[in-house]
């Protein structure tokens, strides 16, 4: 299992790796949308991708809308990890095509209970 | 400070009389880590010192709020997932065919600690069920505690608690925000009915049910207590209705009344044709 982290700040990319290497995935790390979005053509569709909200040059929303404008990632799972929490917010989020939404702060298990929710749960 | 043995012992002594809960000598840690919150809201210094005034003077409200720390349980909306794809795949249409007469269905939750159990059933229902709009549903919540009762029926939660095991599709579909909170829409509150009820005392009359849950309770209690519990369950549920019980939780060796369901993990059972 692979997946795409991209947030700029590295404690969080640390924090999210660290997690996701736990559940054994393979992790690859983005500091924003648009090297998110360079990482994905390098290393095709992972299995889930984990995205904040707030990041220079490219934000996670504008990373989802750009990705789910190509056919080929229509069905990528995404997460948007984000210290956003109003529901105007979460709602935006759905609409641009984020499959799942998780409200910093959180745990290893909120992650694996967000994983079970999506379907790509470690075994 | 370390508990003393003297009040772990007079604690351990009150959980098992009013709620039938167990506590080994390794949940000394767990006694002493719930009752610090309340000796601190009570104004007690210590734990030591907020048990041996619950012990001198038992009727002044101390030994409910004791035993109400130690019986609440951690839970989440749509706790382990496979209970939930089982009511939504095999029970709820198996019993929307069987009950197409009298459209008419019960659910009970016995162990509903802050609402999330019986509010997902709620959501579940709406979002997959629309057929149940024009039925007479019943969900009745029961919980031994009267403080986490007053929580569920508020239905109010933190960001921490919607952030587990509910999507974020629903979130927005159910909830309000209200300040720092996350509350659930009035029309799912209102499917809900809140009551008091001790599983290991007597129980008072309910409507046969379709479907029960006692789940991540029963794991506390001793195995003669666990016996009564499956003996009024079997008696409460409809001859085709349901059981769920938690992951760690069997009715094997305990009561040869149920038959399990084979659904991945959900735990879920039905009584055993005689």
């Amino acid at each position: 299992m692979r997946a795409l982290v991209i947030d700029d700040s590295r404690a969080m990319r640390s924090i999210l790796g660290k997690i996701m290497g736990e559940l054994r995935y393979e992790v690859v790390e983005a500091v924003n949308g648009r090297h998110g979005l360079e990482r994905l053509r390098e290393i095709g569709k992972p299995d889930l991708v984990l995205v904040d909200w707030n990041m220079p040059e490219m934000n996670g929303l504008d990373f989802i809308r750009a990705v789910r404008a190509d056919r080929a990632f229509q069905d990528l799972v995404i997460m948007m990890v984000t210290t956003e929490t109003e529901m105007a917010q979460v709602a935006k989020a759905l609409e641009a095509g984020a499959t799942e939404y998780l409200m910093k702060p959180f745990t290893k298990d909120t992650i694996i209970e967000k994983l079970a929710l999506l379907g790509v749960a470690p075994a | 400070m370390a508990l003393s043995q003297a009040a772990f012992e007079f604690a351990r002594t009150l959980v098992r009389q009013r709620s039938g809960i167990v506590l080994e000598n390794e949940k000394a840690y767990l006694v002493e880590s719930r009752l610090t919150v309340v000796a601190r809201n009570e104004g007690f210094a210590s734990v030591d010192l907020l048990l041996e005034q619950a012990r001198t003077q038992p009727l002044n409200g101390l030994q409910v709020k004791v035993v109400e720390a130690m019986t609440t349980n951690e839970t989440s909306f749509f706790r382990d997932v496979q209970p939930f794809e089982a009511l939504r795949q095999l029970v709820l249409p198996d019993l929307i065919k069987r009950r197409a007469q009298e459209k008419q269905l019960t659910i009970w939750c016995g162990a509903a600690s802050t609402g999330q159990e019986p509010y997902s059933l709620a959501i579940l229902l709406r979002e997959h069920f629309p057929i149940l709009a024009g039925w007479k549903v019943n969900i009745l919540a029961t919980d031994l505690s009267l403080e986490i009762l007053e929580r569920a029926k508020r239905g109010r939660y933190s960001q921490v608690e919607v952030n587990r095991g509910l999507s974020a599709r629903l979130l927005v579909k159910f909830f309000d925000k209200q300040g720092l909170e996350w509350q659930l829409k009035e029309d799912i509150r209102r499917l809900i009915t809140f009551r008091q009820l001790n599983l290991i005392e007597a129980w008072p009359w309910m409507a046969p049910a379709d479907v029960i849950l006692v789940r991540n309770v029963l794991i506390y209690f001793d195995v003669e207590t666990k016996k009564a519990i499956l003996g009024k369950v079997k008696r409460l549920l409809r001859p085709d209705g349901f059981l769920f019980l938690g992951g760690a939780e069997t009715t094997m060796n305990l009561d040869d009344g149920f038959d399990r369901v084979e659904f991945e993990r959900a735990g879920c059972y039905r009584l055993r044709k005689s």
